[in-house]
């Protein structure tokens, strides 16, 4: 068929109809197949930020307690006591510097510090109350002995040589605290992982079924374009398209806010430094920094939002074609 | 150009709707599918359009057996046949010149390219002025011819109507008609099915009657 010569020729139905040039230079093929502002895209976008949002809050959570829990086992794992108790016969201060010597010379030490006796007193003050004098009591010395990063002395020997030289002295590893935090640091970590598990499966869920939602109100726009001979790969890839940016829009949304509050935190805990809330909450949470690796976390999330998305479209853009041939 | 040999079509397990059929429709030739409601006038309007698998027989059409088409083989066919629907499917969100345009920007040409032809299309359907309106502010009428300009826009072989005049006047269904003896006159075979038995005696075509799914035709 020649379009052009028989509408010429021919009788034209509507020959009293005509255009005015101004109308004809107005049109443009300029509107997006699929539909860019719609009340259901709206919703979408929302839903994906929510659950973006949420995600990576949680993913950050995740991240702090992990690290901290990792802090609280290195820490007290970097640390052992030596115990001198007062004897008769004995002088405490003599065995204090002896078990000071033998903890120096033992290897794999970096620092050892004994308590002096105000440092005792204040031990005990909550219980004792204050002004103490510790030569009217038996109380025993303290020696922290700092361990060299990675080391792993002989506490056997350390044990022997001191139970010859300084009876007085015992050695405590904390051997009995590390593996109670250490079970305590890896159920902390084990609920974050199955928190995080929690959340992802319902963030890929709601964006999944928010996705088809509104991928049933496009349904007209997918028979039309099946019908006028479009192929498959045109009808999902303009939908994938569509919804590769929804999806990422609503990640940037929620990402973005959740970045923020990871730096206002961050920044707020930087200005509490050297207050007795903030070394509060440092001893508990550390810094309180995701650092890079949380950051890039979240934008790896951004991205794997916006693919979620993107991929339930093409699913159910298939699923449609497939109902409708 | 079209040719079915003892086609059968069934609803999952349902009886046939459509029973031995045995007919072929011809480049430039006019017809009428008629037949009372529920008589299988869609559904045969879908197997045309390939919107539809038979359950049996053999559909052939423009010298390709469909039942080994693969997908896109299927699209590529469909873009040889044009279809106006009774509820015309046009999308809200486009105006009328983006509608009639959707065909070509689906085969992939540039605005550029075809831009004088739709609007030269449209200045022929009486849509000139309209062009740039969404199609919720049209009329039926209106609707109804930019639903047959965006199915005669890319130059179809076969034309398919259903129910065109279905939502309008009589007087606006002889000008419809009209538009599509215009369209036959320039090489495009039409189909229209249609109930309309005041519309078929306009015009002295071909008849495809079906009656409990079967076929009757009347040349």
């Amino acid at each position: 068929m020649s379009m052009t010569e028989p509408i010429e020729t021919m009788a034209e139905p509507w020959d009293d109809v005509h255009a005015s040039p101004s109308v004809v230079r107005a049109v443009r093929a300029s509107t997006a197949i699929v539909p860019k502002d719609s009340i259901a895209g709206r919703s979408l976008t929302v839903v994906v930020a929510i659950m973006t949002f949420l995600a990576s809050l949680t993913t950050g959570v995740a991240m702090l307690v992990v690290s901290a829990a990792s802090d609280w086992q290195s820490d007290v794992g970097r640390e052992v006591t030596i115990q001198v108790r007062p004897a008769p016969a004995h002088n405490i201060d003599a065995d204090v510097r002896s078990a000071v010597e033998i903890a120096r010379a033992a290897a794999g030490v970096a620092e050892v510090r004994p308590f002096t006796k105000e440092e005792s007193a204040r031990l005990v003050e909550p219980w004792l109350g204050g002004g103490l004098a510790l030569e009217d009591l038996p109380i025993p010395r303290l020696i922290v002995v700092k361990l060299a990063f990675g080391a792993r002395p002989d506490f056997t020997s350390l044990r022997q040589v001191l139970a010859a030289r300084v009876p007085t002295a015992s050695l405590d590893d904390h051997r009995r605290w590390i593996d109670r935090m250490r079970t305590m640091a890896e159920t902390a970590v084990v609920a974050c992982i199955a928190v995080l598990a929690l959340v992802w499966a319902v963030t890929v869920l709601s964006v999944t079924f928010a996705t088809r939602g509104t991928m049933a109100t496009n349904r007209p726009i997918v028979e039309v374009l099946h019908y006028v001979g479009a192929t498959d790969s045109f009808v999902s890839g303009q939908f994938q398209r569509h919804f590769l940016l929804l999806g990422f829009k609503g990640g940037v949304i929620g990402g973005g806010a959740a970045i923020l509050l990871f730096a206002i935190v961050e920044a707020a805990n930087s200005w509490l430094v050297d207050t007795p809330g903030g070394d509060e909450i440092a001893g508990l949470f550390g810094n309180l920094s995701i650092g890079v690796a949380g950051y890039l976390a979240i934008l790896l999330q951004i991205a794997f939002m916006a693919l979620v998305t993107a991929f339930a479209s093409r699913r159910t853009v298939n699923r449609t074609l497939e109902m409708i041939d | 150009m079209i040719r079915f040999e003892n086609v059968g079509l069934r609803y999952g397990l349902g009886p046939e709707v459509l029973r031995d059929l045995n007919f072929g429709i011809e480049g430039h030739s006019f017809q009428f599918l008629t037949g009372p409601s529920g008589a299988g006038k869609s559904s045969l309007l879908r197997l045309l359009l390939l919107s539809l698998r038979p359950t049996r027989g053999l559909i052939s059409m423009f010298d390709e057996d469909t039942a080994r088409l693969s997908k896109d083989a299927r699209a590529n066919l469909r873009r040889r046949i044009g279809i106006v629907f009774q509820d015309f499917r046009l999308l809200d969100h486009m105006t009328t010149y983006e509608n009639v345009a959707l065909p070509l920007r689906v085969l992939g040409r540039e605005e550029a390219d075809y831009r004088a032809e739709v609007v030269e299309l449209l200045q022929w359907v009486g849509l000139g002025e309209r062009m740039g309106a969404l199609p919720p502010v049209l009329s039926g009428g209106e609707k109804q011819r930019a639903a047959i300009a965006r199915a005669v826009i890319a130059r179809p072989q076969l034309l398919l109507a259903d129910e065109p005049t279905g939502n309008v006047d009589p007087n606006l269904g002889q000008r419809l008609l009209r538009l599509f003896v215009e369209l036959n006159k320039s090489g495009t075979a039409v189909v229209i099915a249609t109930h309309d038995i005041a519309l078929m005696d306009e015009y002295d075509a071909r008849r495809l009657v079906l009656h409990e799914g079967r076929l009757h035709v009347y040349d």
